[in-house]
This record gives C-alpha cells, structure tokens and sequence, in this order.
C-alpha cells in the first residue's frame, strides 16, 4: 500500500478556557476521499486549521508523506501541498477571477514589479480547461453565484497542485445539479491520486463520495469506518455518543380550522408571483423548493422586510397593512432568517440582551430606562424552557454552538408574544444531535397553538417536519402537498416544474 | 434555477456598471460646473481663471492622490495636511539653515513624507491601531515637531541653489505653473502603480477582503506600511509644492488641508470601505473642489458660504454613490 498523504497523531490544541482538541487523530491515503464528521464544537474544523497552518498544535506530530514536519502558517502548509477550502468563502469581491486565483504568485511582467495581466489570464484559461471548469477569468468575483465563487475557490486550492485538499462543508449553498458537478471533480481528483478531506453535516452524501469516514466528538477521535460497511445510524450515535430518535409530528386529529394567516396575490418583482395560501392555527407549513425558487423572498415580503408591490394579509380574519418589520412584529410575526449569524443575534451581545431584543419596550419604563431585572428573570425563564446550553445569560452569543444560537433567536421571538413564527432554514449549519432538540421545540411550539411556516431544502426535514407542504418553483407556489401524500420525488417535480410546463 | 455557466460580463463591462460611472458623474459635473460658471458669472470665462483654478489644484492634487492609496484599502489618512507642512519645514532646514544643494533639499522632503508613512503603517499594521486613530495621532505629532524643528519661525526659501520657488513656479507651457505638471506626473505615477503593479494589486486586494489577502499568503502587515509610505512620499512632494508656492516653509499651515484631500477622493468614487477606486477619478474631485471655489470667489459669495456649498456637494456627491451602489446590487 502507498505511504499515508498525512498521518497526525497525538493532536492536542487549546484556546483560553476551552480545549478544542485532546489526544486526536487522523491520516489520509493518496486517492481517497476522507469523510470528517462530528457535532459543532467537536473540533473538526479545528483539527483541519491546524493541517492547514492556521493554527499551531500544543502537542503531537504531524507526517506528511511519511516526513515529520511544522506547519506554522497557511503558506507553509501550501508548500507542503496541503490546500484548504473554507466554509466561509474568502474570495476578493472586487478582483476578477484569475486575479483571485493566483493573489500572491501573479505573473510579472519587463520589470519584477510590473504585472502580466495577459499571460495572468491565459494561465487561469488553461487550468480551467484541466478542470473541465466554465469560468471567465475577467469576471469580478462579486458578480458571480454563491455555486461559482466556491468553484473559484476550487480552482485556487487545485492551482497550488495539492496533493491534499480539504473542503469544509462545500455543498451548503449548491442545488443538486451543482453538487453532482462538484462530486465529478471530487472523484477526477481522487483518481488521479489526490488526498481529500470532506467535512460535511450531510451524511446522506457522505455515503455517495466518501470512501472512509472519521467521526470525532468533544475534541476527540472516535473511530474510523469504511464507508461502504457504516451506517447511518451507527455513524450518528458514535457523533452523538446516544441513540437519537426519529420523531414524527403527532398530527392532531382533526385540523384546527382557524385560519390565523391568510396571503393573496403577493407580488413583489421575479421572485414572488402571485402567491396565495393559508396557515392554521397549530400548523406546520413548509415551504419547499429549490435554491432561487423564491421562498425566503415570500416571506421576506410577508414580514415586510421587502416591501410587496401588491397583495393581501389577513390576520385572524383581520386584513392588516404591514408597512414594515416593526409593524409585522406588532401583529404577531416572527421572522427567523435564514443567516442567523448576520440577521438573527447582536453577536456580540449577550444572551440576555438578544433574548429581549424584539421586545425591549416592554422591559423598558416611561423613561427608557431598563428594567434589568426583568430583563434578567426573562431570559433565565427563556434558558430553562428551551434547553440553551450557556454558562450564564452574560455569555456573549457568538461563543455559543449554532443550535443554541438558534434557540436564542426562538426565545428572542417567544418572548416578543408571537405567534406566527416563519423560520427559513431553521437546521442549517446544526449538528444532528441540536438538530432533533430544535425539531422538538418546534412540535412543542406547534401544540401550544403557535403557527409556523418553516422554509427548509433539506427534503428529509420538510417531509418529516410539515402538516402540509407548499412548493415553489421561480416564484410561484406549484403545488400544495398533506404530510401522507408527500414524497421526495412529488416535491421535486414540483420544484422542478417551470412555467412552460403547464400543471396536469 | 441557478445555471452553471458563468456570466459573460468581462471586466470591462463590469468596470463600466460600476465605479467608472462613478468617476463619469463627477467628470460631468466638473464640466456642467465650468459652463455654469461661464456663463452666469461675469469674467470668470477667462484664461487667468483657469489658470488659477489648475494651481489652486496642484497642492490638493498630490495629496489627495497619495490619500487614494490609502482610502483603497479601506484606511484612511488624516496626518496627511500637517505631515505636508512637516516635510517642507524639513526641506526649508535641509536647503535654507543647513545650506545644502536644493536636491537634498528635496529628496528631504520625500523622506520626510516616507518616514510619516512608515510610522502610520506600522501603527496601523503591527499596533493593530485602527487607521483613523493612528493618522489622528501623527496628525499632531507632525504639527508639533514641524513647530520643534522650526522654532515656530518661517523659513524661507532666499537665495536657494538653484532658486526654489523659481523653478517650481516658472510657467513654459502655456502660462501653467510647472507645479500643475508636477501634479499631474504624480498621478500618473500613482495611476501606474495601481493598475500595473503588484503594489495596486494588493491595495485592491486588502481593500477588498483584507482577511482572505492574508489567508492567501500576503504578507499584508508588509504591504500595509509600504502602501502608507507611498502614501508619505506623496505627502512630500506636496510639501515641495506648496512650499514652492509661498517660497517658504509655514509651520502654522496644513491643518485642515486633509479634508480637501479626503473629499476630493470622495467625490471621485473612492469608496471609504475599500476595494474599488481610482486616481482619475480623485483628480477630477480636486479639480471639481478648486473650480467651485474659485467660481464662487469670482461671484462674490462671501468665504462663509463657500464652505457651505463645498460641504453639500460632498455630501451630495457619496449619497449619490450610495445611490447608484445600491440601485447595482
């Protein structure tokens, strides 16, 4: 058998008060694909800054092709081969393509200072052509679709001929047409020998591409399994450390026919077209559809986020005018956005602050003034019921996990008395084991009367999660689907039927 | 559905979307500016004035032209006008109490203005200062030390080896003070180093996204104190220029003279976040400075309302940038 590509034993690493990785392990063979999964927090990404030289190990060695070596910063680690792709893509908005690609290494031109834009371009055209690749080298980087721009980022780790590359969470923001294309250059690389390490919460696609799969948790290595031999399950309880059950949304007997929202005629632009449904008091409505379809727009409009060209909104029987977010929050709506780092929590605020951000007024007397107290008892309350793991309601939110994030933002919103909550996406970037804790929370919510309408594009998610379900197709609703006669494939095809196509 | 294949935009069309228009706007109104004046105010449509106008210009020009630099990689300078008078007073030491040859004098005054860029550089790149503090800072360390070095005392520039001031001021094109041409070849100097060197490449670049530059293996705290060094030398040939003005070094000068130079960037399409910009576009925002107040001087608007007019136009001026930014997105 061929040397391991890399071999780290003995990775120790820790930050002020936390120790992110204890004793870890891992290694790499030249034409595989190396699956890295494990909760948030479990150090993942971590034990890959420090192969990628962003961060320093405290203790253990690290071999790459059989050579011990120190990786002391991310140049270091490229000239070793080693590439990383991050999740947050680290791309120059205003510089072309190529001149993101080669940042660093251009070609020079009569004089070592002068630049070679020509010969620049020509060399991102052929890499392009060795990587099947359709890009133009001049397009301005900020131009280009969240697909394409991790293309770019593709073609820039590949440029530096790596021999190991490492992708965190690559098919978060892609349609399946682009991860099927992202898959094919995955396998090319891996045939010709290539080392790649694909960290990912997917572990449905893991199964597809992956050849071995490592699960690590708390800081720790787990196990390494052949894929072909795992299982799902197995490969969740070992990220876990319990078994976790499937729970199904209890329907209620008999639907609560108390209509709490109704939407006629929404239009705002290309991407809400003539939108019209209803939700029920006690309901669950996801919305599904592919990427662009439209979704977060509709509900962006709803919420008056956007303001919509023309439509109607009826509240509880009641037609309502909602000039903006402020209003529609009087009115009993949440909006729980899709990004909930950039619009769901003052990051570097605490818990307590974020929890009573909506609802300020209310903890605030005649003067201004604050009620700390209050303030104070209500996220307390809020902590308890919804299971945050925090050391205190003064931990600033940024240091806490994705899931608990997210309940943040739900307290946020239970605690301005809403009762419509929209959540888009509300699992995105939330480990398996938070995951089912917030599916919980959202049955819980649901039975205490709450309505909610949850986008969501993980299929499994809105199938298991949904009374009912509304797909979307490039703006308009094409079809309305109940929880027993839903099935991946009928979502599809209705996400997938563009207006050509006229309905049976 | 998203497609895969990539937008046919090539850089020149995406230039053309975006701040070239920018620059274009400004260049328009720099004209609409100059007829307007011809013809409502009586005698301004004469070659004196424009004259004037392109001299007033030539101080502002050059410092507003090294502030770009800055202002590209999302930084921004204020010790820009008091290091200028730092520099000349440095030149008026060297040439006038130490009698040296006036090229040393000048060669001074650039080192000077690079030594003033080196300490803001390493404040901001290694300090971790952030840029508005540390330029706020050198602000005063310059007009203190011009005053220290100059004893609060004027030096001027008599009897100079060859003669300063009539060497910068000789006019043998056209009546044009060779400081205008001094201008102008600085920013074509600095339009070379933005466009076709590695230096513009990575001012671009840190503007844009600092953090993926530096995961890209730039040393960005190197570039960093290069690019506000350049940013000096600029400061000292415009402390040449405006010394050779007055023929003499004034240690009472220079503050204030940062605004012009930060508006005059501004108003060319120079986004204060970083990444996009250009030197053009800088200069037709310090003619466009000059040219209003001239003509408004020649109209008789009393000093009051000048500020005024100038301050609604930079405000006008980066609202309609935003305008048109957000109208793009």
């Amino acid at each position: 058998m061929a040397e391991l590509l890399v071999e780290m034993t003995g990775i120790s690493k820790s930050f002020p008060g936390v120790h992110a990785l204890d004793d870890c392990r891992f290694e790499l063979r030249p034409g595989e694909v190396h699956a890295l999964v494990g909760e948030n927090g479990a150090g993942k990404s971590t034990l890959m800054k420090v192969l990628s030289g962003i961060y320093k190990r405290d203790a253990g060695t690290i071999k790459v092709k059989g050579v011990e070596v120190e990786i002391t910063s991310p140049r270091a680690a490229q000239d070793l081969g080693i590439s990383i792709i991050h999740q947050e893509l680290n791309l120059m908005g205003h510089l072309t393509v190529a001149q993101n690609i080669f940042i660093g290494r251009e070609p020079r031109g009569a004089a070592p200072f002068l630049l070679d834009e020509k010969t620049l371009n020509a060399k991102a055209r052929e890499l392009f052509e060795t990587l099947h690749l359709k890009l133009d080298p001049r397009a301005r980087v900020s131009s280009l679709a969240v697909a394409q721009q991790q293309m770019v980022e593709i073609a820039k780790a590949l440029s530096f001929s790596s021999a190991v590359l490492i992708m965190d969470e690559p098919t978060a923001a892609l349609t399946d047409t682009e991860i099927d294309e992202l898959f094919r250059i995955i396998r090319h690389l891996r045939d010709q020998g290539k080392g790649i390490v694909h960290i990912s919460h997917r572990l449905e696609e893991l199964k597809q591409i992956s050849n071995r799969i490592t699960v690590m948790r708390d800081g720790r290595f787990i196990a390494t399994v052949n894929t072909a031999d795992a299982e799902i399950q197995q490969i969740i309880s070992m990220m876990v450390g319990r078994t976790v059950f499937e729970a199904t949304p209890e329907l209620p007997e008999q639907r609560d026919p108390n209509v709490v929202l109704e939407v006629k005629g929404l239009n705002l632009g290309r991407q809400v077209r003539d939108i019209s449904f209803s939700l029920h008091r006690g309901e669950i409505l996801g919305i599904a559809g592919l990427v662009g379809a439209g979704r977060t727009e509709v509900v962006r409009a709803i919420f008056a986020a956007d303001r919509p060209e023309s439509g109607q909104v009826t509240i509880n029987g009641k037609q309502v005018v909602i000039h903006g977010p402020s209003d529609a929050v009087h009115h009993g709506i949440a909006y729980l956005s899709e990004d909930r780092k950039r619009y769901g929590l003052a990051l570097g605020m605490d818990v307590e602050l974020n929890t009573v951000l909506a609802s300020l007024r209310r903890f605030a007397n005649g003067f201004g003034w604050v009620r700390t107290g209050a303030t104070r008892k209500q996220a307390l309350e809020q902590v308890q019921a919804l299971a945050i793991k925090t050391p205190s309601i003064r931990q600033r939110v940024k240091n806490l996990s994705g899931g608990n994030q997210q309940k943040v933002v739900i307290a946020k919103w239970l605690t301005a008395d809403t009762d419509i909550l929209i959540f888009d996406e509300p699992t995105r970037g939330i480990d398996v084991g938070a995951k089912s804790e917030i599916y919980r929370l959202l049955n819980d919510l649901a039975k205490q009367g709450k309505s909610i309408i949850m986008i969501s594009s993980e299929l499994p998610e809105v199938l298991r999660m949904s009374h009912r379900i509304l797909v979307m197709c490039e703006g308009r609703i094409t079809g309305e689907l109940s929880s027993a006669e839903a099935t991946q494939e009928k979502i599809m095809t209705l996400a997938t039927q563009r207006e050509a196509v006229a309905a049976a | 559905m998203q497609t895969t294949s990539a937008p046919a935009r090539s850089r020149a069309q995406s230039l053309l979307a975006g701040e070239s228009i920018q620059r274009l706007l400004a260049l328009a109104a720099l004209v609409i500016l100059l007829v307007f004046f011809s013809i409502v105010v009586p005698h301004f449509a004469s070659t004196n004035n424009y004259i004037d106008i392109l001299t007033a210009t030539a101080v502002n020009g050059v410092l507003a032209t090294g502030v770009t630099f800055v202002i590209i990689t999302g930084g921004i300078d204020l010790s820009v006008g008091t290091g200028m008078t730092f520099t000349s007073v440095v030149m008026g030491i060297v040439s006038v109490n130490m009698g040296l040859p006036l090229p040393l004098g000048l060669l001074a005054a650039l080192a000077a203005g690079a030594l003033v860029g080196v300490i803001n550089g390493a404040l901001i790149a290694k300090a971790k200062l952030p840029p508005f503090i540390a330029t706020l800072g050198m602000l005063y360390v310059t007009l203190g030390m011009a005053q220290v070095i100059s004893d609060v005392h004027p030096i001027y520039f008599e009897g100079t080896q060859p003669s300063f001031q009539q060497f910068f001021m000789a006019k043998p094109v056209a009546g044009i003070p060779n400081i205008v041409w001094v201008m102008l070849g600085g920013a074509a100097i600095a339009w070379i180093l933005l466009n076709k060197t590695i230096l513009g490449r990575y001012t671009f670049a840190l503007g844009s996204n600092e953090e993926a530059t530096r995961l890209s293996g730039v040393n960005v705290d190197r570039w960093k104190i290069i690019i506000y060094a350049v940013d000096g030398l600029f400061i000292g040939l415009a402390g040449i220029v405006i010394a050779s003005r007055m023929n003499s070094a004034q240690p009472g000068l220079g503050m204030g003279y940062e605004l012009d130079a930060i508006a005059a960037a501004v108003i060319g399409g120079n986004s204060l976040s970083g990444g996009e910009g250009s030197v053009v576009g800088t200069i037709i925002g310090a003619f466009l400075i000059s040219t209003l107040r001239i003509g408004l001087s020649v109209a008789g608007i009393p000093d009051q309302w000048k500020s005024v007019i100038t301050g609604l136009v930079v405000i006008g001026a980066v609202w309609l940038d935003i305008l048109r930014r957000r109208s793009r997105a």
